[in-house]
């Protein structure tokens, strides 16, 4: 699927919530269920740090397409992180780098994606284009 | 029949929130719970009032025109001046330096007390429990000058470490820079002895007040303070205005911090000597409006009376304290003897951040985070904590809301 199929599947399946609790839910539970960045990852080098919760990434390629594990000390932030990773996680690294995330908005999510909440997620949506974008390059 | 009526000893909350308009809104979809009145505390409407009411009817630019309107702004913002010489009991209005805010004072003094009396080998004294803001600027003025920062360590409870105080003051000691109230922990600390001690060994005090002027007295001869900063925007002011105080003889020797017009007396391309005090450290159009809602914020403090007000914040520390800690997994951080008005916690398993969150979409603002604080958070091995704070006009009621929200937000996050 395309990285906006992806979206829109999402702000579909989100439709169903009745309210904030209900999507706040879900998030915890994809927080809990993402599968963990391989331990040698958590390191200084992956870490991107907010000011309020941690961010680790690591960048993987295989052919031109790119594969992204994440790991945060947040488990909101985490649930956040798993539906970035399931849009952009095994695209080509082109697609990437110029996507446009507009399921955030529309699933009512953008504040955990401001700069005054300073988690990290928007330093990290910056590094996966910037991935992208390397990656691209270099094909 | 004559009915007497009782004095009210109580603070009337109904009428003082009833001051406050912002206290009527909602956030996503509820009645707001303002529980961050240590980052920002809410204006009550004297103080909006009194600054449109300059700029409706008062205002031009200070200390220059020679028309009518020129001298009626300059008589107001001279009269903010004295009524903060009064709020903090300073001997001479000269001594009263306006700001944009705590951090600008710190900076002012570390620059300006730094460029003249800081060489290599200097020492510079803070605490491990400052504010950055407290942190940063003699970090930079140490690096120019080539002086040291030391610190004085914070115990388990939150409480600086006295005897490590004592042993960590010397004469490389040049000035000593503390917090009067901790904005992370809460603790109030014993700066009055602590300036006694510097004393004693003829070091200046520089006391960071920003989370002290809004819960109780401050009186700068009291505690002999040498320097003492504040903002007026914890106080019930405005934003983008603060005070230095710093007695006459310190602000006389130190050089200006920014050069510009209103510091100066004469200039020539040769030579350019200054101003007295306190135009010496007040270059360029000060920020009238803010002195003069500034005012209205002292007026309305002191209208209420710092003992009720102290009474009223006492009484909501002790019941939220009680209230959090039935909560399984709570933790307080900071559990000082001597506390004003600021909890903050974390809960076993939970991470700041979440619980911050899902307090938000509850109407419940507080903040999460290393609150401007990392080196104390390190100190405690913590990322950050979640703190609660309260002003004149928390209820319990919304101390109920806080606990409850908690309550909920462990339940969905664990």
């Amino acid at each position: 699927m395309s990285i906006n199929q992806i979206q829109d599947e999402i702000i579909e399946e989100f439709s169903f919530f009745g309210d904030w609790m209900e999507k706040y839910e879900y998030i915890i539970d994809l927080g809990k269920q993402l599968p963990l960045i391989d331990e040698q990852y958590k390191d200084e080098e992956h870490l991107i740090k907010g000011c309020q919760s941690k961010v680790w990434l690591h960048a993987g390629k295989e052919n031109d397409h790119i594969t992204f594990t994440s790991d945060s000390d947040a488990i909101i932030t985490k649930g956040i992180i798993a539906l970035l990773i399931r849009v952009l996680s095994g695209q080509k690294a082109e697609e990437i780098a110029k996507a446009d995330l507009y399921f955030i908005d529309e699933i009512g999510l953008k504040e955990h994606l401001s700069q005054t909440r300073s988690n990290g997620l928007v330093s990290m949506v910056k590094q996966m284009k910037m991935y992208g974008l390397a990656f691209a390059s270099k094909n | 029949m004559n009915q007497i009526k009782e004095r009210p000893t109580k603070l009337d909350i109904d009428k003082i929130r009833s001051d406050f308009p912002l206290l009527s809104r909602q956030m996503n979809k509820k009645p707001i719970v303002f529980l961050d009145s240590a980052a920002s505390s809410q204006k009550p409407n004297q103080v909006i009032k009194s600054m449109d009411e300059y700029y409706e009817k008062q205002h031009a630019n200070v200390h220059r025109g020679v028309y009518q309107l020129s001298q009626e702004a300059t008589d107001a913002f001279e009269e903010a001046r004295r009524s903060v010489q009064k709020f903090i009991n300073a001997v001479e209005d000269k001594e009263i330096i306006f700001t944009r805010g705590t951090t600008e004072g710190i900076n002012l003094v570390a620059s300006s007390y730094g460029r003249k009396f800081l060489k290599e080998g200097d020492e510079v004294l803070i605490s491990a429990m400052e504010h950055h803001s407290n942190i940063v600027p003699w970090q930079m003025i140490c690096e120019q000058t080539g002086a040291r920062l030391k610190v004085i360590p914070v115990s388990e409870k939150g409480e600086l470490v006295m005897e490590e105080y004592e042993r960590l003051l010397s004469e490389r000691t040049k000035i000593v820079a503390v917090t009067h109230i901790s904005n992370a922990l809460g603790t109030i600390n014993p700066v009055k002895e602590m300036i006694k001690k510097a004393h004693a060994l003829n070091i200046p005090v520089l006391i960071d007040g920003a989370q002290a002027a809004p819960h109780q007295k401050i009186d700068v001869q009291e505690l002999d303070a040498d320097f003492y900063v504040f903002s007026a925007h914890k106080v019930y002011g405005p934003t983008g205005m603060g005070i230095l105080y710093g007695k006459e003889h310190w602000l006389n020797a130190m050089p200006p911090y920014h050069g510009g017009g209103e510091m100066i007396k004469t200039v020539t391309f040769e030579k350019t000597t200054y101003n007295e005090l306190p135009f010496k450290f007040e270059a360029g159009t000060p920020d009238i409006a803010g002195a003069i809602g500034l005012k209205a914020a002292i007026d309305y403090v002191e209208a209420i009376g710092h003992d009720k007000i102290q009474e009223h914040e006492a009484e909501l520390l002790s019941y939220a304290t009680n209230k959090l800690q039935d909560i399984a997994g709570l933790k307080i951080i900071g559990t000082a003897t001597n506390k004003a008005s600021v909890i903050s916690f974390l809960v076993e398993g939970v991470h700041p951040y979440d619980l911050g969150a899902i307090l938000d979409k509850l109407g419940i603002a507080v903040r999460t985070g290393h609150h401007c604080t990392q080196p104390l958070m390190d100190r405690f091995e913590i990322p950050g904590t979640v703190r609660a704070s309260f002003a004149i006009y928390n209820t319990k009621e919304e101390i109920d809301k806080l606990a409850a929200g908690v309550q909920k937000a462990v339940n969905m996050l664990i």
